[in-house]
């Protein structure tokens, strides 16, 4: 420990992913003060996102996956860290969305929390962050559930801390799904350990191949492999197993809000992705299940349901907690399709729909730091007051209708080319109808907030401060930036995909 | 100054002209909301950047008259979509258009604006700025993708110029707008690019076509030209007209400059481009895959025309002589000979400076004796001179006849029907030849022929209408006058000297 320089830090960045932030949580405890928890908090987040960069660059540059033993214990008995090209891409979206919106969360918070639970808001935070980093670069199947249940309890505890009393009924609401999501996870887990005797992904894929031929086993393969679907698809809200998110999202706080849109998802569609391409195979999951259709009709519905269900609704933060649901369903289709143009497009869409739709939260959490709802009645007329924010709201929300020149569009290419290359034509026209719905909840809001008179809500407010304003925009111009330079998603997502498609056997 | 310019941008290598097309505009925008304090130096803006456009675009004509295709890869956005410009002559064609009439609108919007008191309007001036490069950099998009980004951006961009008023109507008229241009560029056009780039593998516009004959049955090949027609929605080929005579809410400039010219042009632009460089005229004629496109757009000219007899709102008239004008282009486009593809570019030019001259009259009306219907017109020629002799001159051209540009595009319409010998078109043309008749020269006559009729105002009840509408009016103010003199100069100036444009015209059809 006498030089901390990056050559001893470097070979073990991995873990360091996984303990600052679990550290973090640990100091914060001990802090009264939610402006000191906020600072820790801050540093935290903001050396994170250089780790899981400085992975990513590394496995691109190898093509190699970087395998950390923990305790220097070998494969099968210990537990190990493997960052690949999909684990270090969906790291770095998690890490940096924890990042950027930091600088927002330090007034926000203190809006929506009262000082002594602040800092204890910012222990969640730091814990359900290190939990969805832990699922994303974890190698073994038991230790993802432990980092399942760390960020769904922590979680929880998030969404519960909201201002309306609904919160904590929303709270309840998710922690019954979630765990019923969380025990067939475990079900489905415990089969595979008592049919393999391991719990090592790359192990499983070995001898599940063997275990599948083997008829004493087969039935007990395949019911595992229905269990850790249904319970993983709990986790990432595939309709219609969406129910506890559209509350949850309404009535956390809205940082949780931001945050969790952005990352919680994407944490539980990397695991699934993991395990269907990397644990299970496709040859396995094809044979036995018919999943891919399966995901190919449940992710139409969503697009088209939820999508629906947005356009009807009055709060805002609802309004994109339905979008959200639709956006995963674009997100399954692209896996569902099971190619390489696909899955590119959502492993693309991953990063791209987190942006946007992180921006898109911020830019409420900002209406409601200045007016305290979000409620379509009491936004009439608040662009005109707060111009900065709903001009970065009006940038994402143009960037989730899939408008060339923003992310969404890039999504949305690869994904129609995907529907071409598997010979699904129809399937394009879906997607593109379903993007039009997204025109009229974002064109709604739009009127709303723009061309309707001020609200006597509104009619006081101000413009929001900067440093909700930065994280914002920095978001924002993103969403415009993928949208013309897609070397940092669609390269790296291709490049994640061949490894996918790479298990196909 | 201006020579200084001149002489810069002659010597200026072709990428940096094409930039400057894009990059001028957009500069403009973001210059705008700087002086929004001080509305002089605002407008200086907007008129030093017409300008400056203007000198650039003609400073590149020469070039492509020579033969020169120049081309500009920008970037690559990701493997196969680039961003990337190619000035063709149907391009070059298009641009100077636009960016001619920009300054000519410019000098009206200040008149309009200023003179109605119109509200925000730094926001006016940034959209229209941002809708011009837009336009740019769709007339001088290079592939499919570039088109298509320009096309989205234009939509959006004139979206709060049709919503300026913020009344419920321009509300209504924006959901509109927004829902049928967007929705049919998202569920059409974009579906039509995938599946070009999945029969193609480019999306870049060639000439002679980069769909060969054998790629798709003719079935399909059918099916996605209709994709591409209907999904270009600014084309407004019925059935997705209705946002045009809806975005007739917004202020006369923009109905003027964008609704007349640059949207809706980029519209039919965009089908003839898309007919020429990704199909072919060859590859369509051949296979005869095109042939249901000249019945759709026939009906659509006589459509349009039969509801525009019945309007008595002259802007929405107006409108729907677009819808009906437009598909004039479509029409010829689809009669797929060479001689009828140069009337379509012809009809192009001719229709834009003769329908922004019909317009500028109608918000010269509108400015100076606040009437909108055309039953209140009554004896308002001799009261507004200028005004209505622009107008009668703009309703020859729609009308066909000379000494007008419009004669010369439905000339060349009419000889490739003959050639081709295809009776249909030609009974379309000359059909609703009459029909524009029938609704224009009833304006001119109640203009120059009908006294003002006080008992019929009173009649309708309109003592408060009386009073608002001033009678005791003169000539629009000073910019309005100039403008529209201008451009309907420019409408017999085109019949007169017609090889510019024509040249553009041939040189599209010959291939470069």
């Amino acid at each position: 420990m006498s030089s901390l320089s990056w050559g001893t830090i470097e070979p073990h960045l991995p873990i360091l992913l996984v303990i600052l932030p679990l550290f973090g949580s640990l100091l914060t405890t001990f802090l009264r003060k939610g402006i000191l928890a906020w600072l820790i908090a801050l540093a935290v987040t903001l050396v994170l996102p250089v780790f899981s960069i400085a992975l990513l660059m590394k496995v691109m540059e190898t093509g190699q996956p970087i395998v950390y033993q923990i305790g220097n214990w070998p494969a099968p008995v210990g537990i190990v860290y493997k960052v690949d090209q999909l684990s270090a891409y969906v790291l770095t979206v998690i890490s940096l969305i924890g990042a950027v919106i930091m600088p927002f969360a330090r007034r926000s918070v203190a809006a929506e929390i009262q000082e002594p639970a602040q800092s204890w808001y910012y222990t969640m935070y730091l814990l359900c962050l290190c939990g969805l980093l832990g699922i994303v670069i974890t190698g073994d199947a038991f230790n993802a559930f432990v980092f399942l249940e760390i960020s769904s309890l922590a979680t929880y505890v998030l969404i519960a801390m909201g201002r309306h009393r609904r919160a904590l009924l929303a709270a309840y609401q998710y922690l019954i799904m979630g765990t019923i999501g969380a025990t067939m996870y475990i079900i489905g887990i415990g089969l595979l350990y008592v049919v393999t005797g391991t719990l090592n992904f790359d192990d499983l894929a070995d001898r599940l191949r063997l275990a599948i031929a083997d008829p004493g086993y087969r039935n007990a393969v395949i019911t595992a492999l229905g269990f850790i679907f249904v319970g993983v698809s709990l986790k990432l809200a595939l309709f219609p197993m969406h129910v506890w998110l559209p509350n949850a999202y309404a009535y956390a706080p809205s940082l949780a809000t931001a945050f969790l849109a952005g990352t919680a998802t994407k944490a539980a569609i990397y695991l699934l992705l993991r395990l269907i391409f990397s644990v299970f195979g496709v040859a396995l999951t094809i044979d036995n299940l018919p999943i891919p259709l399966i995901l190919l009709v449940l992710s139409i519905a969503a697009m088209f349901i939820a999508s629906f269900s947005a356009v009807f609704e009055e709060n805002a933060k609802r309004m994109l907690a339905y979008s959200s649901v639709a956006q995963v369903g674009y997100i399954m289709l692209g896996v569902a399709l099971i190619n390489q143009a696909g899955l590119t497009g959502a492993l693309a869409h991953i990063a791209n729909h987190a942006i946007m739709k992180t921006a898109l939260f911020l830019a409420l959490g900002a209406v409601f730091y200045r007016i305290g709802s979000v409620m379509y009645s009491d936004m009439a007329g608040i662009g005109r007051k707060m111009p900065l924010t709903m001009g970065a709201f009006a940038v994402a929300g143009i960037g989730l209708m899939g408008t060339p020149g923003t992310a969404g569009f890039i999504s949305k290419w690869y994904l129609g080319i995907g529907a071409i290359d598997a010979g699904m034509y129809s399937v394009v026209f879906l997607i593109v109808a379903s993007s039009l719905i997204s025109v009229i909840y974002i064109g709604r809001i739009t009127e709303v907030v723009w061309f309707l008179e001020p609200s006597e809500a509104a009619k006081t407010a101000k413009e929001a401060p900067l440093s909700m304003l930065i994280p914002l925009w920095i978001l924002a111009l993103a969403t415009l930036y993928l949208g013309f330079d897609t070397r940092a998603t669609v390269d790296v997502a291709a490049k994640a995909a061949e490894v996918l498609l790479g298990g196909i056997r | 100054m201006l020579t200084s310019l001149t002489d810069l941008t002659r010597t200026m290598p072709d990428a940096d002209l094409i930039l400057a097309a894009t990059l001028i505009p957009a500069a403009a925008a973001f210059l705008i909301p700087l002086f929004y304090r001080i509305p002089n130096l605002r407008e200086a803006v907007t008129l030093v950047a017409s300008a400056a456009l203007a000198t650039v675009t003609w400073s590149l004509y020469p070039r492509i008259v020579a033969g020169a295709q120049p081309e500009l890869k920008i970037w690559e956005v990701a493997p196969g979509l680039d961003l990337s410009f190619k000035v063709e002559p149907l391009g070059m064609m298009f641009a100077l258009i636009a960016s001619t009439l920009w300054i000519v609108n410019s000098i009206y919007s200040i008149g309009y604006m200023r003179a109605n008191n119109e509200p925000r309007q730094t926001q006016f001036y940034v959209c229209f700025a941002v809708a011009i490069a837009a336009t740019m950099a769709l007339a001088f998009s290079g592939n499919l993708f570039t088109m298509f980004l320009a096309y989205e951006v234009l939509t959006l961009s004139t979206y709060p110029l049709v919503t300026h008023k913020a009344t419920p109507e321009a509300m209504k008229a924006g959901r509109v707008y927004l829902v049928l241009l967007v929705g049919t560029s998202m569920v059409l056009f974009l579906p039509a690019i995938l599946l070009t780039w999945g029969v193609a593998g480019t999306l870049n516009f060639t000439a002679g076509g980069i769909i060969a004959p054998g790629d798709l049955s003719p079935l399909l090949l059918g099916g996605l030209l209709g994709l591409f027609v209907f999904g270009i929605g600014k084309a407004a080929v019925m059935p997705v007209h209705f946002w045009l005579p809806a975005a007739m809410v917004a202020p006369t400039p923009v109905s003027a400059l964008l609704h007349a010219v640059a949207v809706v042009k980029a519209g039919v632009f965009s089908v003839l481009k898309v007919v020429v460089y990704i199909f072919g005229i060859e590859t369509l004629s051949t296979t005869g895959t095109g042939d249901w496109l000249v019945y759709v757009a026939g009906f659509t000219v006589i459509m349009a025309s039969i509801v525009a007899l019945r309007q008595d709102n002259l802007k929405k008239r107006l409108a729907f002589s677009t819808v009906s004008q437009l598909s004039y282009v479509v029409l010829a486009t689809a009669i797929l000979t060479p001689i009828s593809a140069i009337g379509a570019a012809m009809h192009i030019a001719a229709h834009a400076v003769s329908k922004i001259t019909l317009f500028f009259a109608a918000g010269s009306i509108y400015t100076a004796a606040h009437k909108t219907e055309i039953s209140q017109l009554n004896g308002i020629g001799w009261k507004m001179p200028w005004t209505m002799t622009a107008f009668a001159i703009g309703a020859l051209a729609m009308i066909g006849l000379p000494p007008t540009a419009g004669f010369l595009g439905k000339w060349f319409m009419l000889q490739g029907a003959v050639q081709s010998e295809q009776w249909f078109p030609v009974t379309v043309i000359v059909l609703s030849t009459i029909l524009n008749a029938g609704y224009f020269l009833p304006i001119l006559v109640r203009a120059f022929f009908m006294e003002a009729d006080p008992v019929r105002l009173q009649a309708a009840g309109a003592q408060a209408a009386h009073d608002t509408h001033d009678d005791d009016h003169g000539e629009a103010p000073f910019p309005i006058v100039l403008a529209l003199t201008i451009t309907a100069s420019m409408s017999v100036l085109l019949f007169l000297f017609p090889d510019i444009a024509l040249d553009l015209a041939k040189l599209m059809v010959a291939g470069g």
